[in-house]
């Protein structure tokens, strides 16, 4: 079955998330645009993944958990996880690999933790806007001994992507997929960067805000709307969506 | 040496107009902006190809004297949105960092 996704949306833990980006507006807001199964993926934590697993089962989708990994090169890479589990303890391995600075909340934003019902249960107070001391190479492997896959994120971005930062996409490093955004035409990409022919990408929203979340366009075909099935999916590359 | 005689003596053009007076105590050159953040000094001058919105906000935080944007980098949609909230002077210019890098060590001796 075919179910329209969006597996990389900021909630207002990130900094640079709208404070608009709650658990509960998140969920419903995708519900309203038509995607059965989302991912919200902070910066460099998951410390919104249970409150917005709530509010999507609420909302009537599944929303499984996520982080968008700030790599030592600068590289932003998507990371699915299996289960809240996982999450909690990825996310711990991730925090004890971030520096130990602090938010400047007036300069970068909040980071602000809720819960299902959009109460607010804190602030997350070291800064997740950093580099962590896991270099990019190493997070194809780290991610999957967590049960989940890693996807480098926007690609296409001439900043924070791999192709930006590491000036090409070594398929011998293990991702099995890329992200793109919407805005790239996965063609001419691919005439920029031969190496990518054959890979298969997904294209998400990166929405820091509740007006950069389309309406539903993309999707993928799965047996069924689990975390487990979208990591084995994406694992095994069976994505219909390739570079040419 | 100030910001203002700075961008004169090194013909930089400036793209959002700061606090000119601001003494030009050093110089940071680099683009993974977690590196700036904690190695950049206050007053100095940080030179860089990035132009993403987070360059504002690394601005903020290292209390830069200025941001030099080189190899003819402009600051993207979002990132000139955010340069009125800038207390430091932003220029950009032809030049590589390398060679910006060294006319600053050559103006101020730092």
């Amino acid at each position: 079955m075919r179910y329209f996704y969006d597996f990389h949306i900021h909630s207002c833990l990130s900094p640079c998330g709208s404070p608009d980006m709650t658990p509960s507006n998140i969920a419903r807001m995708a519900a309203l645009a038509g995607c059965r199964i989302i991912a919200v993926s902070d910066h460099n934590s998951t410390g919104n993944c249970r409150p917005v697993a709530k509010a999507a089962e609420e909302a009537g989708i599944v929303a499984i958990p996520a982080m968008e990994l700030t790599t030592s090169e600068e590289v932003h890479v998507l990371c699915l996880l299996p289960d809240l589990d996982a999450a909690d303890a990825f996310g711990s391995y991730v925090r004890a690999r971030l520096p130990d600075v602090k938010n400047r909340p007036e300069i970068f934003g909040d980071q602000t933790l809720m819960d299902e019902d959009d109460t607010v249960l804190g602030f997350e107070d070291r800064l997740l806007l950093n580099a962590c001391s896991i270099s990019a190479n190493e997070v194809p492997a780290l991610v999957r001994s967590f049960g989940g896959v890693a996807i480098p994120a926007h690609i296409d971005r001439n900043s924070f992507s791999l192709l930006s930062n590491l000036g090409f996409f070594d398929r011998a490093e293990g991702f099995p997929a890329a992200e793109i955004t919407r805005q790239c035409n996965p063609a001419v990409l691919a005439r920029e960067h031969p190496e990518l022919a054959g890979l298969p990408y997904i294209v998400n929203s990166d929405a820091h805000y509740l007006t950069d979340m389309p309406d539903a366009a993309y999707a993928i075909e799965l047996p069924g709307p689990t975390a487990a099935e979208v990591i084995r999916i994406i694992k095994e590359g069976r994505i219909w969506d390739i570079f040419y | 040496m100030k910001v203002s005689d700075l961008a004169e003596k090194l013909n930089l053009e400036c793209l959002y107009r700061g606090n000119q007076d601001r003494e030009v105590t050093g110089c940071y050159a680099g683009d993974l902006l977690s590196r700036v953040m904690s190695r950049a000094g206050a007053g100095h001058a940080w030179v860089t190809i990035m132009s993403n919105v987070n360059v504002a906000a690394v601005a903020s935080l290292t209390d830069a004297a200025c941001v030099i944007l080189t190899e003819g980098v402009r600051p993207d949609k979002q990132l000139e949105d955010k340069l009125g909230e800038l207390d430091a002077s932003v220029f950009t210019t032809p030049l590589s960092t390398y060679e910006v890098a060294w006319r600053i060590h050559e103006a101020i001796g730092a």
